[in-house]
């Protein structure tokens, strides 16, 4: 078998998940799940761990698998494979964190749909080998926890005074309930958005800069 | 020949829009005076810290992002000071600061400023607020006409529904403002001085204000409401007059004007007759405001079509 020239390292791949593609925050994927679970830095840390499970063991799977699934079907097959570590997930959950199994609800067995976890086994899991592909659920996976915890705890913190349940402001601080309703994780994520975009725009800035001097 | 219309801004020379702000201060001062005369100086501070506050943020926003200051163009000013009328006067003076800066910086500003922002800015502001502070945004104080409230003393002995809840005051009170609610929407008979002004000086058209009323009339009476009370009661004319009417985020026609203010006034009923909210004036302009530009698109193709087809 020859070997791909092209393969890129695992290092590489791991920290691709986390910042330049990032799925949150620079694919802009699985968003419903992003806006609507992370009222509390909790509920986001929770439901990015359970997307990170879901994502590793599919893209191993998958990535297994993909040279016995056949090409016209293979999507169907992807959404059975994550169906069964959403099931797993769902069951862990529900038996050991029950209250945070009740405040995720609906949004658990939903990661199925979630178009991340889905988007990696296309484009990423069905063309790399396991360990790779491992290796890219996981950095995938801590990405969007990561986002997930930053959104939550931004929310949680102005909607509520505290992070992680722990009061940040005093007692006088009249929490602005607008931030853990729906409309202020559609605010909170276009500013975040957009605050990221810029950092990224000037550090983009600044290596053109460094190379237009180099050479 | 392609003839594309665009949503949205009206681009005007600077002294233009800085007049056309001017005029809409004056109409407002009816207003202004006759919230603080029966709210007294509670609600001149308010209303100070509302106007200051916007305007300090216009200016913090252009010194930022190193741009020329658009303060000078007073829509800042006009902001604040519809914000501040759109409070009850017993809310705590942190409240315009923070509107000001939600509807400054995230409604105005990161949509690219004057002209380009989607949605009323003072309204958005109020939405955000009403959502945020539900207790201190529906804490409204009676009238009490003395310079100094004495607001320990009033908080629990005068506050009190509005009349579209209690619905116990007569035409006359409803009329000059001696009822419960917004410093700036008690009053309608300075409200209507304030649009007289507007329609003479022809800042606005008269379809959106006219339109709305009577929408709300005729469908609060076939809903079984009494019209006048209707009309008279929550902030309807305030928003009709002052808030729907703004040139950014109304349509560009007449027609499609009508429809806009038509809009406007079924869902300001269907939320008081049917929603949680006792007024749904600030919503009703909010979500017609969102179709604003849909409408542009819409009666412009409509008057070409319909013209070709008749002729």
């Amino acid at each position: 078998m020859p070997k791909d020239e092209n393969k890129p390292s695992l290092r590489g791949v791991f920290l691709n998940g986390i910042l330049n593609e990032n799925p949150t925050f620079r694919l802009v994927l699985g968003t419903c799940p992003t806006i609507a679970v992370t009222t509390s830095a909790i509920n986001g840390l929770g439901m990015g761990l359970a997307a990170t499970f879901v994502l590793i063991g599919s893209n191993m799977v998958i990535s297994a698998l993909r040279k016995v699934i056949p090409d016209k079907v293979r999507i169907p097959c992807f959404v059975l494979v994550i169906c069964t570590f959403v099931t797993i997930v769902q069951m862990l959950l529900h038996a050991f964190v029950p209250t945070l199994y009740a405040s995720l609800g609906l949004f658990i067995p939903l990661i199925v749909v979630n178009c991340i976890i889905l988007a990696r086994a296309e484009a990423f899991a069905s063309k790399n080998g396991v360990v790779a592909s491992a290796v890219d659920g996981l950095g995938m996976g801590l990405g969007f926890t990561l986002a997930m915890v930053l959104m939550g705890c931004v929310r949680e913190l102005f909607g509520n005074g505290t992070v992680f349940g722990l009061t940040v402001f005093g007692g006088a601080f009249e929490p602005m309930l607008l931030f853990v309703l729906a409309p202020g994780g559609f605010i909170v994520f276009g500013l975040l958005l957009g605050i990221i975009n810029a950092i990224s725009d000037k550090i983009a800035a600044r290596k053109a800069a460094e190379g237009g001097t180099k050479a | 020949m392609r003839l594309s219309l665009s949503s949205g801004p009206h681009i005007r020379a600077k002294s233009d829009t800085r007049l056309t702000m001017l005029d809409v201060l004056i109409a407002l001062l009816p207003t202004t005076a006759a919230g603080i005369y029966f709210f007294g100086t509670r609600a001149a501070l308010l209303l100070a810290v509302s106007v200051a506050s916007c305007v300090l943020f216009e200016a913090l926003w252009c010194a930022l992002g190193h741009r020329k200051s658009t303060v000078g163009d007073l829509s800042a000013a006009v902001t604040g000071l519809l914000l501040g009328l759109n409070l009850p006067s017993s809310a705590p003076w942190w409240l315009p600061v923070i509107g000001a800066a939600f509807a400054i910086l995230v409604i105005k500003q990161l949509f690219g400023g004057l002209g380009a922002n989607f949605l009323n800015p003072a309204l958005a502001a109020r939405a955000a607020l009403l959502s945020s502070w539900p207790a201190h945004m529906t804490t409204f104080l009676l009238p009490q006409r003395t310079l100094f409230v004495n607001t320990a003393a009033v908080a629990d002995a005068a506050t009190a529904a509005t009349p579209l809840t209690a619905k116990s005051s007569s035409y006359l009170d409803l009329f000059l403002g001696n009822i419960p609610g917004c410093i700036g929407e008690v009053c309608k008979a300075a409200l209507i001085l304030g649009l007289l002004y507007l329609l003479v000086r022809k800042v606005i058209g008269w379809q959106i204000p006219v339109v709305m009323v009577a929408t709300v009339a005729l469908l609060s009476w076939a809903l079984g409401e009494d019209p006048l009370q209707a009309v008279l009661s929550g902030g309807l004319l305030l928003g009709a007059i002052f808030m729907a009417t703004d040139y950014v985020t109304s349509p560009m026609l007449a027609v499609g004007e009508c429809i806009y203010a038509f809009g406007c006034g079924v869902i300001l009923v269907l939320i008081r007759k049917f929603g949680n909210y006792p007024e749904g004036c600030s919503y009703a302009i909010l979500i017609m405001n969102i179709i604003t530009p849909l409408i542009d698109k819409y009666c412009k193709r409509k008057v070409y079509g319909e013209v070709k087809k008749n002729a």
